[in-house]
């Protein structure tokens, strides 16, 4: 996009105003809107491609028996499309939306620290081309689901699991420095009058997760550092017989895994909170307790890890403490449901693309919550536990719950990025066409969950067949529609009806008060927050 | 908050350094995986090649980006903002490393308290016990293993005693160079930045000869069980920080000799300050749990 500094009445500015052009202006630049879209196209190609894998698993689950792929591969698919997903494309995703936006919304030039963004920006490719070069190497690539549980990581791996480990561990170095930037930003760029209980609910809830970023993801550094140690260098820590434990690898991934899980939904509550009082016209309901709601999670998030492990034989009092503490963690989640919902009470409510998202969003995700709950339940646990029940409850709260948001973002921020509308009439057809598509393929396996089909096996018994038929179609077809909301961003970048500095009528915020698109620096004297 | 005082902001220009740093780290990460895998296939290939190619650039990277940030930095270029801006960042830097050494204390604290515990038929486990190792007698330092490894524990007076002391009076040594500077008397700030370094050499110096010690006469290898994986991980990521900390105090005196930093305007050296301190408190940690406890 070119910059429209015309617009802007303030001082004269040197050098770096007017976007530079060519491919060094994507290498080297310091841009915090550059580094955003490069995020979110890197997190969109990692969309589709853990996605065509995902079709590749329901293509082999379309019929019982063993007809496309061999059971390694299928593991293969089943791990990396995991590790795509979360570190490829959610949480780019996200960290493409907060480069983006959070500047834009507090008032900021561009992050507190650009040139490290775009370091955390430029790791990304390598450390997926890595993990993807893995899966040519001879014994095949990480087979172990993206938990990677030891053993099936250490002793019974495949050689190129050294790969993983590093790819993970400079992706981790991303994560780190990419939530540093974000939390040094919001901390110290916050433009005068800006205070903490001003700032928009995406930015606090980003700022939280920046912070379990920051907590967490050296612990992963650590998870993987042991497995590649037990696997190399002969050391014990997952090895009863040298005094370890696998049932150790599972506490500490987890104790990462579970503040991960809010990682990738806590700034999704802040775009809906952003999208659901602007098409409702009102002001969101309970701003202070949305924010305090989004803290108690994120605290509780460090005391539920071992509900993922009921079945390991944990004494009776652990897991007592973590199923209620799991189980309290459905109060925060349900101040922020009903404030949602409270919001749109007596609104004004009109139905654009980004407000169908997020109300897709609310419902769904909800749904997922409740399956969270009933998973949290020590004693059901042992029923659904790896069964397609927790495939049918996480995929519920990550696609039609965190993507789904980050899509209601892309509709509702795409006029600001781009200075253009985008086609409404196609992206209804991408809402409806995923909304349908996406009840298809992860409904029904709740039944053949609770009728105990297992997760992660190419096979399954006769009379899972019709619901894994279903299952599969709804599959295809949400895959496909992806596709049309890649029409409808490419047309929109290209072109079509003029954006004004504000579309939604209803929307309240810093970056509203810019130009579409919005000029290549943001704010060169800090904005005036009353 | 800083943003008020100062009215227009500083965004740096675009720099090359950090996709060359990209490609360094992928490079190391290659690289470091395929010295892994041939090393345990022992096979000779391309992947150290890879490795000390993607350091090197590392190592290029670190050099141009810091003379940038330098000669930015000389030429006051930068703001306050700027300079809090720094200050945050290597706070929740210090903290995430805080949190990789929590994983392997984790692991330690988990592997005393519970799986060899539980190994040895504590809890409810008796039977664990029975039927894997009924041999087995829980206890700490695992100087014997379920499997029957043996080796010797690793005590606590002698070298990681002094090493103790040694790095607690580096953390003061560092502390009086910081007040030099702060107070701008240069010759304080010199002598005592000086007496860090060497304390820190003397540190790393003491810490390989404990390893040669620990792997000649106690047998206490990296593979002795898991206490021998979480004496070695730990020390030894404790030992690289230390020698990474050593670096950038050595760099800074450099600096300090060129006749950089004033009494108000000293990130780099608050931050090397900063991290010396931290992994002074690693090792008072490791001190305490993996030595004395």
């Amino acid at each position: 996009m070119s910059s429209a500094a015309g617009t802007m009445d303030h001082h004269d500015h040197d050098h770096h105003h007017h976007a530079p052009s060519g491919i060094t202006r994507w290498l080297f630049t310091t841009n915090h809107k550059d580094i955003g879209s490069m995020y979110l196209w890197f997190s969109f190609i990692m969309f589709l491609l853990g996605g065509s894998m995902a079709l590749v698993i329901r293509a082999e689950l379309f019929q019982p028996g063993l007809q496309l792929v061999d059971p390694h591969f299928f593991n293969q698919m089943t791990t990396v499309h995991g590790l795509i997903m979360v570190f490829g494309a959610v949480m780019p995703a996200f960290t493409g939306l907060a480069n983006w936006m959070v500047p834009m919304m507090i008032g900021a030039p561009d992050m507190a620290l650009p040139r490290m963004n775009n370091w955390s920006f430029w790791i990304l490719p390598f450390a997926f081309a890595i993990l993807l070069a893995s899966l040519f190497m001879e014994g095949g690539g990480p087979a172990f689901g993206w938990t990677f549980y030891a053993p099936l990581s250490t002793t019974y791996s495949s050689d190129s699991t050294a790969l993983f480990v590093f790819s993970v561990h400079i992706m981790g170095i991303s994560s780190i420095m990419g939530a540093i930037n974000v939390i040094v930003t919001i901390m110290n760029m916050r433009a005068p009058g800006m205070t903490y209980m001003k700032m928009p609910l995406f930015v606090w809830t980003w700022f939280i997760t920046a912070f379990l970023l920051i907590a967490v993801m050296p612990v992963l550094a650590g998870a993987v550092t042991m497995v590649l140690t037990d696997k190399y260098f002969g050391t014990s820590f997952f090895d009863a017989a040298g005094g370890g434990d696998p049932v150790m690898f599972q506490h500490i991934f987890w104790f990462f895994g579970h503040p991960e899980v809010y990682i990738m939904i806590l700034p999704s509550f802040g775009i809906v909170s952003a999208i659901i009082p602007a098409f409702s016209r009102k002001p969101l309901f309970g701003y202070a307790s949305m924010v305090y709601a989004t803290a108690a999670i994120a605290g509780l998030s460090f005391l539920v890890w071992a509900h993922h492990m009921f079945t390991t034989g944990m004494p009776v009092a652990a897991a007592l403490f973590f199923m209620y503490c799991t189980m309290l963690i459905s109060v925060p989640t349900g101040v922020k449901v009903f404030n949602w919902v409270a919001t749109m009470w007596r609104g004004s409510i009109s139905f654009e693309t980004p407000m169908l998202f997020a109300l897709a969003f609310v419902i769904l995700f909800t749904i997922g919550g409740f399956s969270g709950l009933m998973l949290a339940i020590t004693p059901v646990d042992f029923q659904y536990h790896d069964t397609y029940f927790v495939v049918a409850h996480f995929h519920y709260v990550l696609v039609s719950g965190a993507i789904f948001s980050i899509m209601a973002a892309a509709y509702y921020w795409l006029p600001k990025w781009t200075g253009h509308m985008y086609n409404e009439t196609l992206a209804k057809w991408h809402f409806w066409c995923s909304l349908i598509s996406v009840n298809v393929l992860f409904f029904p396996m709740h039944f053949v969950g609770l009728a105990g089909m297992p997760r992660r096996i190419p096979d399954y018994a006769l009379q899972f067949a019709d619901i894994n038929q279903i299952v599969s179609i709804g599959a295809f077809a949400f895959g496909l529609s992806q596709l049309i909301f890649l029409a409808v961003v490419v047309k929109c970048v290209r072109g079509g009806e003029k954006a004004p500095a504000k579309p939604w009528e209803g929307a309240t915020g810093l970056e509203w008060t810019v130009p579409s698109p919005a000029p290549y620096h943001t704010f060169d004297t800090p904005p005036e927050v009353k | 908050m800083a943003a008020q005082q100062h009215e227009k902001y500083y965004v740096p220009a675009s720099s090359p350094w950090p996709i060359v740093g990209a490609v360094a780290l992928g490079l190391i990460a290659f690289g470091a995986g395929h010295t892994v895998i041939e090393s345990k296939n022992q096979v000779d290939g391309w992947g150290t090649t890879v490795l000390f190619t993607g350091l090197a650039i590392l190592v290029v990277m670190l050099f141009g980006w810091f003379r940038d940030q330098i000669n930015e930095s000389m030429s006051g270029l930068y703001s306050n903002q700027l300079s809090a801006s720094y200050r945050q960042g290597m706070s929740w830097f210090i903290f995430s490393e805080v949190m990789f050494f929590a994983a392997f204390f984790g692991a330690l604290f988990y592997a005393r308290v519970i799986a060899v515990e539980w190994l040895g038929g504590a809890s409810n486990n008796a039977m664990t016990n029975e039927v894997l190792w009924p041999h087995f007698e829980a206890m700490w330092p695992l100087t014997e293993t379920p499997g029957g490894t043996t080796t010797q524990a690793m005590g606590w007076m002698g070298l990681p005693l002094y090493n103790t002391i040694i790095l607690i009076v580096s953390s003061f040594t560092c502390h009086f160079a910081h007040v030099g500077l702060e107070k701008g008397n240069r010759t304080q700030l010199k002598v005592w930045l000086g007496i860090t370094i060497v304390l820190g050499c003397i540190f790393l110096y003491l810490q390989g000869a404990e390893y040669v010690h620990a792997y000649q006469d106690l047998g206490l290898k990296l593979d002795s069980g898991v206490y021998g994986n979480t004496f070695y991980l730990l020390t030894g990521f404790h030992g690289m920080h230390v020698t990474l900390g050593t670096l950038m105090l050595i760099v800074m005196f450099f600096r300090v000799m060129k006749g950089h930093f004033t009494h108000d305007n000293h990130f780099a050296f608050q931050a090397t300050s900063w991290y010396w301190h931290f992994v002074d408190v690693v090792w008072v940690c490791l001190f305490i749990f993996v030595y004395i406890l």
